[in-house]
C-alpha cells in the first residue's frame, strides 16, 4: 500500500501541489463560467491586481506576511503530529498582547525597547493561546483539533468583550481602541525605502515580512538543525518510538503548541504595530484558518510556506481588486478558491497522488526491465 | 407571578426554537462520528444548505422545494467529505475545514451573481417559509391571557420543521439502538475491523452514515433559513455548526444527552439576552459575551476531564484499510 504511494520528491514537493492547485482553479472557472463570467479574465484581472503595480506588490506581500505565520504555525505543528486549527484565535491573542504593550506600557519608552517588547508580547500571548490545548492534548487526552476550535470562540469573545467593554477608546463609537503609541509602530517599507533614499507606493508593507522571513529560517535550523527539532519530529512520527528513545512526547506536544501559537501570535505584529496601529476587531481576517491551506501546500516546510504565502498574498490581494473591477464578483471568490484549495491538497489529495505513484511505479519496473535484459 | 410564568414560558418556547438547530448539527456530527468519520465540517453543511433551501425557495415559492434542496445540498457537501474520507483516505479535518471554507465563499459567490444584493437572497414571502402559528390577531392584539398564550406558544406555536425535528429524536435514537443497521453503525466507528469480518461492508455503511448526516445537516440549515429567518444572509449559520460539534461531545456522542446539551446551549442563549445588563450581588454585571463563551467552556471542562470525561468513538478519524 504505502509501497505504491511513494513518489520521487520533486514530484511530491513540486508537480502534486501545482496539480491540486490546478485542480481547485478549474473548478473556480467552472463556477465562475456557470454564474456567467469570464474566468480567464478574472483570473487577468487577479494577476494585475496583486502585481501589477508597486502598490498591488505592497499590499500583496503585506498579506504574504500574515500568511506565513500562520503557515508556519499549522506546520510547525504538524511536525510534531498535531493539527492546530487554532491559528485564528492564537493571532487574535498576539494581536491583543501587541495592542496592550503599545496601549499601557510602551509610552515613554525608546523604540528600540518598545518594539521588541511588544512583538515578545504577541508571541507570548499567542503562544500562551496555544500551549492550553497543547497541555490539555498532552496530559488531558483532549483532542487538540476540538479544543483549539474552542478556543478560537474564546478568543473571539474575550477580544469582543474587551474592545466592547473596557479598552474601546474613549468616545468611541466602533469597538476598537485608542491608537497605541508610536514609538512600537513597526517601520513600513515605503518609510524603509525613504530613509534610504528611495521612492515606494504608501502601503501597509512593513517590517514584520522580513521577520517572517527570519522566523522561516529559525524554523528551518530548529526543525533540522536542534535537538529539540529532533525530539519534536520524532514525537509526531512515532511518539511510542521517541519515549523509548528518552524523548518526553507529552512535553514536546506542549512545546510544539506554544510555538506554533507564538508564530501565530506574530500576525498581531504584523495586523496591529504595522498596519492598524489599533486593535481592532476581525484584524486576523481568516488567516488562521487560511494558515491551513498555506501549510498544507507549503508541505510543511520553510520555504514552501513561503513560497504558498506569496501565492494565497496574490490571491488575497487579487480577488479584492476583481471584486473592485468586474461587477457581480464579490470578494468571498477567494474564500471558495482557498475552500476549494484546501480541500483538493488536504482531503482529496489522494485523486492525484494514487495515479501519479501508479505511474511512476510503473515507469520504474520499465526501466528496471530493460537495464536488466541490456545487462544480460 | 403571572408574568414570571409568562416570562419563563417565552424563555422556554425561545430556547426550543434556538435548540433545533443546533440538534439537527449535532445529530448529523453524530452519525458521522459514530460511523468513524470526524466531522468538522456540520458549520458548512449547514451553511450551504441555508443557502440552497433560500434560493430554490425563492424561485418556486415553495418551502417545500426548499426543504428537498437544503437536504440535497447537505448530502452533497457530506459526500464530498465522504468521499474524501473513506475512497481516498484523506485527513478528515483538513477535509471538514475545507467544507466550511467552501461554504461560506461559494455561497455569498453565487447569491452576489444571481441577486446582487451583497450575498443575500432577497427577502422570501410567507408562503415561501415555514411559519409557526402566532395566537394574537392580526392587530398583535389577544383575547387570550398572556400566560395561557405563551403556554399555547410553547405547545403549539412552533413550526412545523420544530415537531418534525422533535420525532426525529426518538426516532433516531430507535435507529441506532434497536436496529440491526444501528448496532453495525456503532461497530463501525468503533472496531471496522470486527464489522469487516463479519462480512458487512466498511465503506457502504460510511457511506450511509454521511448521507443520513448530510439530511440532519441539512435539515439544520434549511431551518435557519427559511424557518427561522426569511432569507439567507452570508456566513448565517454564525458558528452554530461549530457549537453543535461541542454540544455533540458535551452529550458524549449519545443521543439524549447530545439533544440535553443542546438545550442547555440554547437557553444559554435565549437567555442572554435578558441577563443583559443584570447585576448579580458581588460580581456585577454579567458580560454578554462571557455568556456567549459559556457552552465552550463548559465543553473545555469537560474535555479535561474535569467534570466527567468525554471519550470519542475509538475508530473516529482512522481511515480503514482494508488487509489483503
Amino acid at each position: 500500500m504505502s509501497r505504491n504511494q511513494s513518489l520521487p520528491w520533486w514530484v511530491e514537493i513540486g508537480v502534486l501541489p501545482v496539480i491540486n492547485l490546478a485542480a481547485a482553479f478549474i473548478v473556480s472557472g467552472l463556477v465562475m463560467a456557470a454564474l456567467g463570467h469570464d474566468p480567464f479574465e478574472a483570473l487577468g484581472l487577479m494577476v494585475t491586481g496583486a502585481f501589477g503595480s508597486a502598490d498591488s506588490l505592497g499590499y500583496t506581500l503585506y498579506y504574504t506576511t500574515n500568511f506565513i505565520f500562520t503557515g508556519l504555525a499549522v506546520a510547525l505543528a504538524s511536525h510534531a503530529g498535531l493539527f492546530n486549527i487554532g491559528a485564528e484565535g492564537q493571532a487574535m491573542l498576539g494581536g491583543l498582547g501587541a495592542a496592550l504593550v503599545g496601549l499601557v506600557i510602551s509610552p515613554g519608552l525608546p523604540g528600540i525597547i518598545a518594539i521588541p517588547l511588544a512583538i515578545l508580547a504577541a508571541m507570548i500571548f499567542g503562544g500562551i493561546w496555544g500551549a492550553i490545548p497543547g497541555w490539555l492534548q498532552a496530559y488531558r487526552g483532549s483532542h487538540v483539533v476540538i479544543t483549539t476550535i474552542m478556543m478560537n470562540f474564546l478568543a473571539g469573545a474575550l477580544l469582543t468583550y474587551l474592545l466592547v467593554d473596557v479598552l474601546i477608546a474613549p468616545g468611541g463609537g466602533t469597538p476598537e481602541s485608542r491608537s497605541i503609541s508610536e514609538n512600537v509602530w513597526l517601520p513600513a517599507a515605503h518609510q524603509i525605502a525613504q530613509s534610504l533614499g528611495l521612492e515606494l507606493a504608501q502601503t501597509p508593507l512593513n517590517l514584520s515580512l522580513l521577520l517572517g522571513l527570519f522566523c522561516a529560517l529559525g524554523l528551518n535550523i530548529f526543525l533540522w538543525r536542534t535537538r529539540w527539532g529532533f525530539s519534536l519530529r520524532a514525537v509526531g512520527l512515532n511518539p511510542h518510538a521517541a519515549l523509548y528513545a528518552g524523548i518526553s512526547p507529552s512535553r514536546m506536544t506542549v512545546l510544539a503548541m506554544a510555538l506554533s501559537g507564538a508564530l501565530a501570535g506574530l500576525v498581531g505584529a504584523n495586523e496591529i504595530l504595522g498596519a492598524q496601529h489599533r486593535l481592532v476587531l476581525g484584524f486576523t481576517g481568516g488567516y488562521g484558518f487560511v494558515g491551513i491551506a498555506v501549510a498544507l501546500m507549503g508541505r510543511n516546510r520553510p520555504t514552501g510556506v513561503i513560497i504558498a504565502s506569496l501565492l494565497f498574498g496574490a490571491l488575497y490581494q487579487g480577488g479584492s481588486e476583481l471584486a473592485l473591477d468586474m461587477p457581480g464578483i464579490s470578494r468571498d471568490l477567494v474564500v471558495m478558491i482557498q475552500g476549494l484549495i484546501i480541500l483538493f491538497c488536504g482531503a482529496l489529495e489522494n485523486i492525484f497522488r494514487s495515479p501519479l505513484a501508479r505511474l511512476f511505479a510503473a515507469a520504474r519496473s520499465t526501466r528496471a526491465e530493460l537495464t536488466g535484459t541490456a545487462g544480460g | 407571578m403571572d408574568d414570571f410564568i409568562t416570562v419563563s414560558l417565552a424563555l422556554a418556547a425561545g430556547s426550543l426554537r434556538l435548540a433545533i438547530p443546533l440538534m439537527l448539527g449535532a445529530l448529523g456530527g453524530l452519525f458521522s462520528e459514530r460511523a468513524g468519520i470526524v466531522d468538522v465540517g456540520i458549520e458548512g453543511k449547514m451553511l450551504i444548505s441555508a443557502f440552497a433551501s433560500a434560493a430554490v425557495a425563492h424561485a418556486t415559492n415553495s418551502p417545500w422545494a426548499g426543504l428537498a434542496a437544503g437536504l440535497g445540498a447537505g448530502i452533497v457537501f457530506a459526500l464530498i467529505h465522504g468521499v474524501g474520507a473513506i475512497a481516498f483516505r484523506g485527513n478528515q479535518v483538513v477535509s471538514g475545514m475545507a467544507l466550511n471554507i467552501l461554504a461560506a465563499g461559494l455561497t455569498v459567490t453565487i447569491a452576489a451573481a444571481l441577486y446582487s444584493q451583497g450575498g443575500r437572497t432577497p427577502q422570501l414571502p410567507d408562503a415561501a417559509r415555514f411559519r409557526g402559528t402566532s395566537f394574537a390577531a392580526a392587530d398583535g392584539t389577544s383575547q387570550l391571557d398572556p400566560a395561557l398564550r405563551a403556554l399555547f406558544e410553547l405547545v403549539a406555536g412552533h413550526n412545523i420543521l420544530v415537531y418534525l425535528s422533535l420525532v426525529l429524536v426518538p426516532a433516531l435514537v430507535w435507529l441506532v439502538h434497536k436496529t440491526r443497521f444501528g448496532l453495525r453503525l456503532r461497530a463501525v466507528g468503533e472496531n471496522p475491523e470486527a464489522v469487516d469480518t463479519a462480512g458487512i461492508q466498511v465503506a457502504t455503511l460510511r457511506y450511509q452514515a454521511s448521507i443520513i448526516s448530510g439530511l440532519l445537516c441539512g435539515l439544520a440549515g434549511t431551518y435557519i433559513a427559511i424557518a427561522q429567518s426569511a432569507s439567507f444572509v452570508p456566513n448565517m449559520t454564525a458558528g452554530k455548526g461549530y457549537l453543535a460539534l461541542a454540544a455533540l461531545i458535551f452529550g458524549k456522542w449519545r443521543i439524549w444527552p447530545t439533544f440535553f446539551a443542546c438545550l442547555l446551549f440554547a437557553f444559554a442563549d435565549a437567555a442572554q439576552s435578558r441577563l443583559q445588563g443584570l447585576n448579580i450581588p458581588g460580581i456585577g454585571a454579567i458580560p454578554v459575551q462571557f455568556i456567549q463563551a459559556l457552552p465552550y467552556v463548559l465543553t473545555l471542562v469537560l474535555l479535561a476531564g474535569l467534570v466527567g470525561r468525554a471519550i470519542p468513538p475509538k475508530a473516529s478519524g482512522v481511515p480503514y484499510v482494508k488487509e489483503r
